[in-house]
C-alpha cells in the first residue's frame, strides 16, 4: 500500500466510517458455533465478518513438570492454513502463527482461565494435559481476537473423555467439563494515522501504523499485551486504547455465555 | 438417433455433465464430443445458439491477453522498467520505453515515475506462448492510478458490470459521482467521497453476484435509486476511461 | 461368527449421510465441503498461480500440487502433531494422481494450481473425502476438466462387501479381518484413478467391491452436481 492509497483510506477514518461501511469501533458479524469436530474433546468454529477459525481441544494425561507436580499442563498452537489465504505458505509456523498462538496462550495463562490444580489426578505422576489448537480456513482480517474467542469457546464446550485403568479411552465422552474460572477475551485495537480501529480488514492491518492487543477478564483487568507494528505509541495512546479494549470485550463474551 | 438437449440454455452445467446429445449439435467453448454426446469440460452456463452449444464460464482466474485495458501494481524495479502483478497467473514487465516518451539517462531513478505498491491502469501489448507477458502505460486513458481504493470481482463478471457500451458503468457513475475504472482482470478503481465509494463499491459487487439473473439494469436502477434518493441516469456519450468489452 | 450387521446399522452397500457445499472459503480461487458420516474435509484450490521455487516450473504445462493434512484435534485418538509425515506425503502423491487425469493445464504453462484439503474430523475414508472435495474445488475455480472426480473407500468387513468403512470397521479383526480399498472413479465413464487395498481379498470379491464403488461413486456425484449448481441459486 503506497501513500496515497494510505491516505484515501485514512479519508474514510475521518469521515467514521470504513472500507465496509462500519464504524471504527464497530464489530463485523461474529458467529460463535460450537461442537464443529466431534473428533476434539472441544471445539469451536468463530466467524467474524468472512473470517473463518476453528479452536479444538484435545485431552490427554501426562506426567506433570517436575516443579509443578500438582498442575496440568495447557499448551496452545496456531497454524495459519494455506488454505485459508495465499499469503500462507505449508511448513512450520512462521512468526505471525507463533505471536498468534503465544499472545492467544498468555491471554488464558494469565488470567488463569483453568485451575490447573483441578487438573491433578495423582501429584508427580498423572495430570490432564490441555492441547488448543486453532486453525485457519479463511482470512480476511482481525485473524488475533478471533481466533482467542474461538480458543475460549472451544475449552469451554470441552468435555473430559472417559479413563480405563489410568487409559483415556477417548471413544466415551463424560459430561465433566473443563474447570474454567475466568473468561478472558481479546480486543486488539489498531492505530491508523491518529484513529482508533477495531476488527481490522486487511487494508487496515496492511495500513496500520501500530496494534496492540488487549486480553481482558470479566473484571477489567488486563491480563495480557502484545504491541505490533512498525510505528511507536504514547502512554496517552496506550491508554485509550486500553480503555477502548475494556470497553468492547463484553461484547465479545457475551457472545459466548 | 434421437437429438435431445438434456441441459437447457442458461441453465448451469458441471464438468462432466451430457449437455446434448445427438450428432446435429456442436460443441464450442467449454464443451467437447464423446461418441454422440456434448460433454461440459468446465463449470459454466449453457449457451446454445442453434445447434452451436457452448459454456459461458462463471468463475475462473484472469489469463493476460493482448490488448485488454488492465489494472496492475508494481511489485519490482528492474534496470530498465519495471516488474508488475497482473492478478493472474502471471506477472507481467513494462518497459521503460512503454513507460514514458521522456528520455531517461542510464542508471536514472525509475521511482520517481512509478514506485513500489503504486497501481497503474494498462493495457497488454504482447502475450508470448509461455506467457510472458509485455504491458504498456502509453495510450489513452492509460496512468498512473492516484490514490483510491480497489474493489476485486470475478474477471468474468467484468462485461456486465461494464454494460453494453458502458451503460452500467456509467449509471453507477453518475449515480454516485465516483471516478470508476474497470481493468479486465478484475480490479475494479474507485475514487470520490467516501460515502459514494461505499454505495459504487456495493453496486459492483451486486452486479457481480447477480451477473448471470436476468433483468439486472433494472434492478441497479433500483438500487442506486434507493441508495442516493435520485433516479440514475443513463449517459449516452462514450466513456474512455473504462476497459473494453470483450 | 459373521459381520451380520453393520456396527452402525448401515446396509452393506450403504453410504453414511453425506452434505457437500461449494464456496466455503471466500479467499480461495475455488473451494468446497464435503461430510460424509463423521469424517469431514474442506479443500481450497489456488491458481493457476505463479510456481515457487523455479525448478519445478514445467515450460509445457500447469502442474496440480496436492496438500492434505488432518487437523490436530482431528484423529480417533490422541491430538495429531501438526507437519507432514510419511502418511500425508503419499496421501498428497495419490490424490494428485486420482485428479491430474480429468484435468487439463496445458494453457498454463509453468503455473501450479494448488489443492489444499484440511479435515476438521475424521472416521475413516479421509483421503476420499479430500479427492471428492477437492474435485468440486477444482470445477469452482473455473479450470478446464474432462469430469469431476468422486472416490469412496470400499473393502471387505468379514465375509461382506461392504462400502465407506468406518474406523470401528476397518479395525474388525474376526474371520480375516478387514479390507480397505480407496477407490476414485471418473463417474461418467467409470474409470477409475484412485486404488490401494490392504487387508486381503480374492480377486472375485475384489471385482464386485470395484463395480460397488463404481455405484457409490455416482452417487457422490450427483450430490456433488447439486452442490456446485447451488451455488449459483441466488436467494431473492
Amino acid at each position: 500500500m503506497n501513500n496515497e492509497q494510505k491516505k484515501h483510506l485514512i479519508t474514510y477514518l475521518a469521515n467514521g466510517t470504513r472500507y465496509d461501511g462500519r464504524g471504527l469501533l464497530e464489530w463485523r458479524p461474529i458467529h460463535v458455533e460450537t461442537g464443529v469436530s466431534q473428533s476434539a474433546e472441544g471445539s469451536a468454529r468463530v466467524r467474524v465478518g468472512k473470517t473463518d477459525i476453528m479452536a479444538g481441544v484435545k485431552l490427554a494425561l501426562e506426567k506433570p513438570y517436575g516443579d509443578t507436580p500438582d498442575q496440568g499442563n495447557l499448551m496452545v498452537n496456531a497454524e495459519l492454513y494455506p488454505l485459508s489465504s495465499p499469503k500462507f505458505e505449508t511448513g512450520p509456523p512462521g512468526e505471525q502463527a507463533i505471536e498468534l498462538a503465544r499472545v492467544i496462550d498468555r491471554g488464558i495463562r494469565e488470567a488463569k482461565t483453568i485451575d490447573v490444580k483441578k487438573l491433578c489426578l495423582k501429584s508427580g505422576e498423572k495430570v490432564w494435559s490441555v492441547s488448543v489448537d486453532i486453525v485457519t480456513l479463511n482470512d480476511d482480517g482481525d485473524l488475533m481476537d478471533a481466533g482467542a474467542l474461538a480458543a475460549l469457546a472451544a475449552l469451554q464446550a470441552a468435555r473430559f473423555p472417559g479413563v480405563k485403568e489410568g487409559i483415556v479411552d477417548y471413544g466415551e465422552r463424560t459430561s465433566t467439563p473443563i474447570p474454567i474460572d475466568m473468561h478472558p477475551v481479546t480486543v486488539t485495537v489498531y492505530l491508523i494515522d491518529k484513529y482508533f480501529v477495531v476488527d481490522p480488514l486487511p487494508e487496515e492491518e496492511e495500513a496500520a501504523d501500530a496494534r496492540l492487543t488487549i486480553a481482558v477478564d470479566e473484571h477489567g483487568m488486563v491480563r495480557a499485551l502484545q504491541k505490533g507494528g512498525a510505528e511507536k505509541l504514547t502512554i496517552d495512546q496506550i491508554d485509550k486504547m486500553v480503555g477502548i479494549a475494556v470497553k468492547k470485550a463484553p461484547e465479545l463474551r457475551k457472545l459466548i455465555k | 438417433m434421437s437429438e435431445a438437449l438434456l441441459i437447457k440454455d442458461k441453465e448451469i452445467a458441471v464438468p462432466g455433465e451430457i449437455i446434448a446429445q445427438g450428432m446435429g449439435f456442436v460443441p464450442n467453448k467449454g464443451v467437447f464430443r464423446d461418441g454422440d454426446v456434448l460433454v461440459a469440460s468446465k463449470l459454466g452456463m449453457v449457451s446454445v445458439e442453434g445447434k452451436v452449444v457452448k459454456l459461458i464460464p462463471l468463475s475462473g482466474k484472469y489469463i493476460p491477453k493482448a490488448e485488454d485495458k488492465i489494472i496492475c501494481q508494481m511489485t519490482d524495479v528492474l534496470l530498465t522498467g519495471w516488474r508488475v502483478d497482473t492478478n493472474s497467473p502471471y506477472s507481467a514487465v513494462l518497459n521503460l520505453k512503454d513507460a514514458t516518451n521522456e528520455f531517461v539517462a542510464r542508471g536514472a531513478d525509475l521511482t520517481q515515475y512509478f514506485a513500489l505498491g503504486d497501481w497503474i491502469v494498462c493495457k497488454v501489448t504482447n502475450v508470448t506462448s509461455q506467457k510472458l507477458v509485455d504491458i504498456s502505460t502509453r495510450g489513452p486513458g492509460l496512468h498512473k492510478l492516484q490514490g483510491g481504493r480497489m474493489v476485486e470481482v470475478n474477471a468474468y463478471k467484468v462485461p456486465r458490470i461494464i454494460g453494453k457500451d458502458a451503460s452500467m458503468i456509467s449509471l453507477i457513475k453518475n449515480a454516485t459521482g465516483c471516478e470508476i475504472i474497470v481493468g479486465q482482470n478484475g480490479l475494479v478503481w474507485l475514487h470520490g467521497a467516501p460515502s459514494q465509494e461505499l454505495i459504487a463499491a456495493e453496486a459492483i459487487k451486486k452486479i457481480e453476484a447477480e451477473a448471470h439473473l436476468p433483468g439486472l439494469t433494472d434492478r441497479m436502477v433500483d438500487f442506486l435509486k434507493q441508495k442516493t434518493g435520485k433516479t440514475p441516469t443513463m449517459n449516452e456519450q462514450h466513456q474512455t476511461t473504462e476497459g473494453s468489452e470483450s | 461368527m459373521a459381520y451380520a450387521k453393520r456396527f452402525d446399522g448401515r446396509k452393506f452397500d450403504e453410504l453414511r449421510p453425506i452434505t457437500a457445499k461449494v464456496g466455503i472459503i471466500p479467499r480461495a480461487d475455488g473451494s468446497a465441503m464435503f461430510q460424509i458420516g463423521k469424517t469431514t474435509a474442506y479443500a481450497a484450490v489456488y491458481g493457476p498461480r505463479d510456481l515457487h521455487p523455479k525448478f519445478m516450473q514445467n515450460p509445457q504445462t500447469g502442474i496440480l500440487r496436492c496438500n492434505y493434512n488432518m487437523m490436530p484435534f482431528s484423529g480417533h485418538g490422541e491430538r495429531v502433531r501438526p507437519g507432514g509425515s510419511r502418511r500425508s506425503k503419499e496421501i498428497n502423491m495419490v490424490m494428485e494422481k486420482a485428479l491430474i487425469p480429468v484435468l487439463d493445464l496445458k494453457d498454463y504453462p509453468n503455473s501450479v494450481v494448488d489443492v489444499f484439503v484440511e479435515l476438521p474430523q475424521t472416521d475413516a475414508g479421509t483421503r476420499c473425502a479430500g479427492i471428492t472435495a477437492a474435485a468440486m474445488a477444482l470445477a469452482d475455480a473455473g479450470l478446464e476438466m474432462k469430469d469431476l472426480v468422486a472416490a469412496v473407500a470400499v473393502g471387505k468387513v468379514g465375509d461382506k462387501v461392504v462400502s465407506d468403512l468406518i474406523y470401528d470397521e476397518e479395525a474388525y479383526e474376526e474371520e480375516g479381518g478387514a479390507t480397505d480399498i480407496p477407490v476414485a472413479v471418473l463417474p461418467r465413464t467409470g474409470e477409475i484413478t484412485l486404488l490401494q487395498l490392504d487387508g486381503g481379498i480374492s480377486p472375485s470379491d475384489l471385482k464386485k467391491a470395484l463395480e460397488l464403488a463404481q455405484v457409490k461413486c455416482r452417487e457422490i456425484y450427483e450430490i456433488q452436481k447439486k452442490a456446485l449448481k447451488q451455488k449459483f441459486v441466488v436467494k431473492a
